[in-house]
């Protein structure tokens, strides 16, 4: 470490601050903001509602302590494990599928083609349309009967399912919507595409590497802390997943689209059962926090970072 | 490998691997076109719907042009409901979220990033564990906090969580920093240069790409933000558009809600064009300003 150097000689007295002293007072200083917002809106809250799930309160009548009761009777609860199955389904399709498309785009995106920006612009829309407005819109897209999907399938001679109204077909078309909408992630990967030096191409194609080899061996690596990034974000979208089924279907039919959060907000905000939706998103926390641990834990095997700092 | 360097113009094109063949650039225009193609045919179809009548909306099949185009749905709905003090309120909101959002993440992400202090690692999982909580969670003990402050029915709960950093952009910056080569951080070390020195100098004038894109997200998710005005603003004068527009929405009555789908339609399109236009503006630091290349140190 360069910063080690310079101020290490004993004949500076025991008063003055010690190298690694003044690196952690300068490394601090830089996230106050953020420790500041961690001990007055994240670690209270969340201390709160862990205290909450250990009761059995609609925070105005009753206040009774019942221990772990909510998890108890959360796993016996088939409604808990029809949206455990929902969400996982929609994580598992959605995540993969959003992941690679949204790649792939990018990396033709970022190709010497003729009107680049407004092929940009034309993926990247979908997903600054607000949450609202992307619900109404789909509503109307995927109507069994006018819907212009069915419509378009039917112009190609396929009758469309009924979409948000079948059991088997409302979940992928929550995941259609999400593929739809996956532009933010193509914007993070164009970015980190920009980053990639152009002498590492160079220089693989004086040693005469075509270009599948040179995606293999510099884009792809090279993208990798974004990719990361991508990932673990779109997994915690995913298990979060709960505009889609409030606004367009309530959670129906026969509550094939009840995802976790929802049943969190109507046991919390609708039934008053603040207790036990505490404990629905503790399981949840867990779970996500689960999958995040595989991956930070796998990183060092696949992420490479060309300015790493280790300390 | 020192990076920061812009290189003459052959050279511009960073990250780029070309097709060369003509064959696959046929294929390649073949297949954004078509993805382009389905990918902006219900942005299309919302156009269309947002100069219909009534009758029109669910003909079979589609009629795309109405023969008579319909400005009416883009005009009323101006008079019916206070359209302008809610884009007032959303601009206000969103800019002033926006920039001082960028500083703050950058410095945050630059001290996780960049400087080897004590329980980084830990601090830093802790940051990327309260993302993962779902929000819903949170939002009573929040609740209360802003009540007990008297700030509820005011902007502050809506702008100042913002103003200190969040997760998401912390993350972002971090790993974006991270592909920074230290080689400069470490020569700038030896000649004295302060951390805030380096910040300044070296790694923000670097950032110009993950800074545009931060701005776009930061900009689009203000301007979108539904949940958390929801539920700290009653008076609907506080209101931001996106939900002005849901209050448009409920009040066009229930059952039939299609028959008025075309001014619903036409004011979700007017609520994001000021989104294209910040794109367009942002767009130039990430996707033209190609001068973050490298050259061998």
């Amino acid at each position: 470490m360069a910063q080690a150097v310079s101020e290490n000689s004993p004949a500076r007295g025991r008063l003055a601050l010690s190298p690694q002293a003044r690196v952690n007072i300068a490394g601090y200083l830089f996230i106050t903001p953020w420790i500041l917002k961690f001990l007055t809106l994240n670690a209270g809250a969340m201390i709160v509602s862990l205290g909450i799930s250990l009761f059995k309160t609609d925070f105005f009548t009753t206040f009774d302590f019942i221990g772990f009761d909510n998890y108890t009777r959360l796993f016996r609860d088939p409604l808990f494990w029809k949206s455990l199955s929902v969400t996982a389904y929609y994580a598992f399709g959605m995540v993969p599928l959003a992941l690679v498309f949204s790649l792939v785009i990018a990396l033709l995106l970022n190709q010497n083609v003729k009107f680049q920006g407004v092929y940009r612009v034309v993926y990247y829309l979908p997903s600054i349309v607000s949450g609202v407005a992307v619900a109404i819109l789909w509503k109307y897209l995927l109507q069994p009967r006018w819907g212009l999907i069915n419509q378009g399938l039917a112009l190609v001679g396929i009758e469309g399912p009924k979409w948000l109204f079948s059991t088997t077909w409302a979940m992928p078309a929550f995941i259609l919507m999400g593929v739809w909408a996956a532009g933010g992630n193509m914007l993070l990967y164009l970015a980190g595409l920009q980053g990639i030096p152009t002498d590492l191409y160079h220089a693989a194609s004086i040693d005469g590497a075509n270009a599948w080899h040179r995606f293999w061996r510099i884009t792809l690596p090279m993208l990798t802390p974004t990719i990361y990034f991508n990932l673990i974000i779109s997994i915690i979208g995913a298990w979060q997943i709960f505009t889609q089924s409030y606004i367009i279907t309530a959670g129906g039919p026969d509550n094939s689209t009840l995802t976790m959060v929802l049943l969190l907000y109507r046991k919390g905000f609708q039934q008053f059962h603040f207790g036990y939706a505490s404990a629905i998103a503790w399981v949840l926390f867990t779970i996500v926090m689960l999958f995040t641990v595989l991956i930070v834990r796998s990183s060092e095997a696949w992420v490479f970072y060309a300015g790493e700092v280790r300390g | 490998m020192i990076r920061g360097q812009s290189l003459p113009s052959i050279h511009r094109g960073a990250g780029r691997y070309r097709v060369e063949h003509v064959s696959g650039r046929v294929v390649l225009y073949l297949v954004i076109t078509a993805g382009a193609f389905i990918f902006s045919t219900p942005l299309l179809w919302m156009i269309s719907t947002s100069l219909k009548s009534p009758e029109l909306i669910n003909r079979i099949p589609i009629v795309w042009i109405p023969p008579e185009l319909r400005w009416a749905n883009y005009i009323d709905p101006w008079v019916e409901m206070p359209f302008l003090l809610f884009y007032w309120n959303t601009v206000f909101i969103t800019v002033t979220n926006t920039a001082i959002i960028l500083i703050t993440n950058s410095l945050v992400a630059f001290g996780f990033a960049r400087i080897p202090f004590k329980g980084r690692t830990i601090i830093f999982f802790v940051l990327l564990a309260t993302m993962m909580l779902p929000p819903q969670v949170t939002m009573i003990p929040t609740y209360l906090f802003w009540s007990r402050l008297r700030l509820v029915n005011t902007f502050w709960p809506i702008m100042a969580p913002e103003w200190l950093s969040a997760a998401y952009d912390v993350f972002l910056m971090r790993q974006f920093y991270m592909t920074i080569s230290t080689d400069l951080d470490e020569a700038a070390r030896i000649d004295g240069c302060s951390w805030f020195g380096i910040y300044r100098h070296i790694i923000l004038p670097l950032s110009k790409p993950v800074i545009g894109v931060l701005a776009i997200l930061n900009f689009s998710f203000n301007w979108n933000n539904f949940i958390t005005p929801l539920i700290y603003l009653n008076d609907s004068r506080l209101f931001p558009i996106a939900l002005g527009l849901r209050l448009f929405e409920t009040q066009m009555g229930g059952g039939d809600t299609y028959v008025r789908l075309g001014p619903l339609m036409a004011m979700t399109l007017v609520s994001i064009i000021p989104l294209m236009a910040a794109f367009f503006i942002a767009q130039r630091y990430f996707i033209q300003g190609i001068v973050i290349t490298g050259i061998k140190g």
